[in-house]
């Protein structure tokens, strides 16, 4: 067991965990967000993806002790206050969303992305979304998500 | 007049959707209840043999888990779909890799994969079949006996229920054979098969997971237990992708659950992993098609002989219905003067395949739309002009022998669609430009139509009911086992109702699909929901509306009690809300209800495979534009068209979304998504090593509808789920045709397999089909 101190979400966690523990698993175990799921466990479908330091991680990939001093945030912590996030409610009103279980990984992606590129082009976004699979869009509506999001300006 | 916005025919947000986008929504493998243990599967290794031992390795402290094995089955040891062939674990024999034979069960989660490989099984292996041309041999009979040796089911379908006359054949001009094939898919569900079972001595048994059909899991639990219906509870959670890997499999990942539950005196939560879900669950049917066609000079089809085979895999599961799908599919949008279709689903040593999206219909429509194209080449005429000497039209009689009494127009479809993807021009540049680049261009489509609902008398049997009622606030509550898994159920039962209650959309409630509350919608498969649950909840609507109608209005009240047709119209929500609390004041609750009642004029002999095959079609033209890289041998889509007249669209975003996933999923089974068996193993059961279409991969997806509304279907709405899985497949092969001159007939068409054909020498064998060479016969024995 080693212990852990970091930040989910803007707020300071402290816990003892077996020092391979995915990150994922200590998300969803031990601090009840299972807003990120596991699709594959193995770094290729994205959909445990979350915000470490700024950067877009699979957290099924992710051993907890690489996560000391870390800053994360996961889908539980986009939502401001009680209101939806601009790329939530994008992915909302473009149907990006049908089975939602890709969702969260992809609206982190999408958060990702747009701290990246202000307006992204069709491609840059295929090619930023690409490590983050969804077997019922198509990805075509994400897209459109992506881009009115993007339109939102919600880069700031 | 009623000043309602429309909401039919809106896209209003989903219904679920704000718990999506925000994390909240709660799959199964989110849940966690007190108590609660873990389970694991022991499977066997090897695709075929007698067990021959059992035994638990010592290191492992046994006492510490709950082992089942098929003695501690209560009931009987059959999962049923349809036959009962099928155990819910092995007792001395299996039949194919990754079959259960033991299921362990520990409260804690990590403990489980070693037990599991701490299980010790030898065998005396049997020869194992993985292929249909190994079941028809027979040589080694590994399921039934005599006729239906190796056969889960075998079908006739004859126009007019005639042979083809022996002179059509010996004065036909042309007579055109063809062999295609189409591989194993993965359904590839982000969220895996995962369920969590509870027991209870009195109450019996509950079941929560993620699944499309609750009554199906139901059914299942009776037989394993033998306990009334009452007695078991099934209730669906969130589910992250089905599309039809949800159907059947629920019911056996569901029973060994509920089994460790009772055992363990635990709830169990069973959830696979992407490797164990992969290697033990359902895929596609592999089919092979076999065509022979006889047709005139000027290209009409004279008659038509089809072979159609599938293989079904260990067990019967759902074959013997998507055998029949892909049978009523075969002929296609045409017109057949003479037509038989003889269909087998066999028998191998593979893990029973299952339902995925299309049902048979992909498989049978690759081949026929590969076939015509070929037909055309060896008549001398265009694709486009072939098929249009050979629509069916309004009017016209499917190989069933149904009555097309609801327009068609497969001539303005196609007209439109290949307008729309300027067609004619690309082929034209295309062709130009070929010649000097590494990049082989090419555009081809596929024209289809897609049976809605339950094949033939599915329907009456299933006897599908929805209910309506009133919560406490006044709320209309829709109670469906119709499941949300993405394509929108919630959302669209919502706006039916809202509609016909005249209600803004928000307002209605949808429960959640637990079989101790909720009625027996029927299953959520076949394209059936928007249609034929619709249609009942548009019903239930209204006799909810009929019953309030005197609390209404005083105008209404005063007029006495109102029939459908003259329903109260001039309310507001607050009007309907005074009025609801009013009723619930009177008498307590209110409930309504609508029962399916068979269309008058639906008939369908099963004995002859012929009648009203389904109520309502939709049509299709699918336009798909390729690039060929003859230097590493790839092929993709840079550009596709869909085109489909599907009736009334109830909600624009939800339907074009459900299009450009079918045509993505379409695209991986034409071009990426290979199954590679090992000795009936899934060797590549990863995300890593099956490979489907991620965003860089997809072409811009244009999708366009046609609306001529049914009058099956709640405000005209026909099915849409299942119909683009149909036309990717053929529409690509036909366009890499167009830009490689190959004629490839068999489906996942990897880079490997392209490689192999383009470096072929031409005395393999060459791709001329100039009709003059071609002769009288053409087929792939004589080319
Ligand atoms: S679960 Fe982490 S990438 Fe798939
Ligand atoms: S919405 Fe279902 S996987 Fe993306």
């Amino acid at each position: 067991m080693t212990q852990i101190h970091f930040t989910v979400n803007g707020e300071s966690k402290a816990l003892e965990a077996p020092p391979m523990k995915r990150l994922l698993d200590v998300l969803r175990e031990d601090l009840h967000l299972t807003g990120a799921k596991e699709g594959c466990g193995e770094g290729e479908c994205g959909s445990c993806s979350v915000l470490m330091n700024g950067d877009l991680v699979n957290s099924c990939l992710v051993p907890i002790l690489q996560a000391e001093g870390a800053q994360i945030t996961t889908i539980e912590g986009v939502a401001i206050t009680e209101q939806l996030h601009p790329i939530q409610q994008c992915f909302l009103e473009n149907g990006g969303a049908q089975c939602g279980i890709c969702t969260p990984g992809m609206i982190l992606a999408t958060h990702h992305l747009l701290k990246k590129y202000k307006d992204p082009s069709l491609l840059q976004i295929q090619e930023g979304l690409s490590g983050n699979l969804c077997r019922c869009t198509g990805y075509i509506r994400i897209f459109n998500a992506v881009q009115a999001a993007a339109l939102a300006g919600v880069a700031e | 007049m009623t000043s309602q916005p429309q909401i039919v025919g809106n896209s209003p947000i989903r219904k679920e959707g704000i718990a999506k986008v925000l994390g909240r929504a709660r799959y199964v493998d989110d849940i966690t209840l007190p108590g609660m243990w873990f389970g694991a599967t022991v499977r066997s290794s090897i695709p075929r043999g007698r067990i021959t031992s059992i035994a638990f390795d010592p290191s492992i402290p046994w006492h510490e888990y709950t082992i089942v094995s098929a003695a501690d089955i209560p009931g009987e040891n059959c999962i049923v779909h349809l036959t009962k062939d099928h155990p819910c674990l092995a007792v001395t024999h299996v039949n194919h890799c990754e079959e259960p034979i033991l299921l362990l069960a520990h409260p804690n989660r990590s403990a489980l994969p070693a037990a599991v490989a701490a299980v010790h099984i030898t065998y005396e292996e049997l020869p194992a079949i993985y292929s249909i041309e190994d079941s028809e041999k027979k040589e080694q009979i590994i399921w039934g006996e005599g006729e239906s040796a190796n056969t889960f089911k075998t079908y006739l379908m004859q126009k007019d229920q005639k042979p083809i006359p022996d002179e059509i054949w010996q004065t036909a001009d042309y007579i055109v054979e063809g062999e295609y094939r189409t591989g194993a898919q993965e359904q590839l569900y982000i969220e895996n098969n995962g369920v969590i079972a509870e027991y209870d001595a009195v109450k019996g048994v509950t079941v929560q997971g993620s699944m499309q059909c609750p009554y199906y899991l139901v059914h299942a639990l009776e037989l394993v237990f033998n306990l009334p219906a009452e007695k078991c509870r099934v209730i669906q959670t969130e589910t992250g992708g089905a599309f039809g890997g949800k159907e059947d499999f629920p019911s056996v990942i569901g029973s060994h659950a509920a089994l460790l539950a009772m055992k363990s005196g635990h709830p169990v939560k069973l959830c696979y992993d992407r490797a164990e879900d992969m290697a033990a669950t359902t895929k596609r049917h592999p089919s092979r098609t076999r065509h022979r066609t006889a047709v005139s000079k000027d290209g009409k089809l004279l008659a038509g002989e089809i072979d159609f085979a599938i293989d079904g895999g260990a067990y019967a599961t759902l074959s013997p219905v998507v055998l029949s799908r892909g049978t009523i599919h075969a002929p296609g949008p045409y017109h057949w003067p003479h037509l038989t279709v003889r269909a087998k689903a066999m028998t191998t040593n593979i893990p029973p395949h299952g339902a995925f999206r299309g049902f048979g219909a992909p498989q049978s429509i690759f081949a026929l739309e590969r076939h015509m194209d070929k037909i055309a080449k060896v008549v001398g005429l265009t694709p486009e002009e072939f098929r249009r000497r050979n629509f069916l039209a309004t009017g016209g009689h499917t190989a069933t022998g149904q009555l097309l009494k609801d327009p068609v127009d497969m001539q303005h479809l196609l007209t439109r669609a290949l307008e729309e993807s300027n067609y004619h021009a690309k082929r034209e540049q295309f062709d130009r430009d070929n010649p000097t680049s590494t990049i082989k261009r090419g555009i081809g489509f596929a024209t289809f139509f897609h049976g809605a609902g339950f094949t033939g008398s599915g329907e009456r049997r299933l006897n599908s009911l929805v209910e309506i009622e009133l919560t406490p606030e006044g709320q209309p509550r829709l109670l469906v086992s119709s499941t949300e898994f993405g394509q929108g159920t919630n959302t669209i039962l919502c706006q039916i109702a809202a509609q016909t209650l005249h209600l803004p959309y928000d307002q209605i409630l949808i429960a959640q699909p637990d079989t101790g509350h909720v009625p027996n919608s029927g299953p959520t498969v076949a394209s059936r929901t928007a249609m034929v649950v619709g249609k009942l909840v548009q019903r239930a609507a209204q006799s909810l509306l009929a019953t309030l109608a005197p609390l209404l209005s005083s105008r209404s009240a005063a007029e006495g009690p109102a029939v459908a047709s003259e329903l109260p119209h001039d309310y507001t929500p607050e009007d309907f809300r005074h009025a609801a609390l009013h009723y619930l004041a009177e008498h307590g609750s209110l409930k309504t209800e609508a029962r399916y009642q068979s269309p008058g004029d639906i008939f369908w002999d099963d004995e002859t495979y012929s009648g009203e095959a389904y109520p309502a079609y939709a049509w299709a033209v699918y336009v798909a534009e390729v690039a060929v890289d003859t230097t590493t041998y790839s092929a993709s889509v840079t550009n596709f068209y869909a085109l489909q007249e599907v009736g009334k669209v109830l909600h624009p975003i939800l339907a074009a979304g459900q299009i450009e996933g079918g045509v993505a999923q379409g695209i991986g089974y034409a071009l990426y998504e290979k199954c590679t068996w090992n000795n009936g193993h899934l060797a590549n059961n990863q995300m890593t090593n099956y490979i489907m279409p991620t965003s860089a991969d997809v072409p811009p997806i244009h999708v366009t509808f046609e609306e001529i509304p049914s009058p099956h279907g709640a405000f005209g709405a026909k099915g849409i789920g299942e119909l683009p899985m149909d036309g990717p497949a053929p529409a690509i092969l036909n366009a890499i045709e167009h830009a490689t001159g190959i004629a490839f007939t068999e489906i996942p068409l990897l880079p490997e397999d392209i490689f192999e054909r383009m470096t072929r020498t031409p005395e393999a064998g060459s791709e001329s089909l100039d009709t003059a060479v071609a002769g009288p016969i053409f087929s792939e024995a004589t080319a």
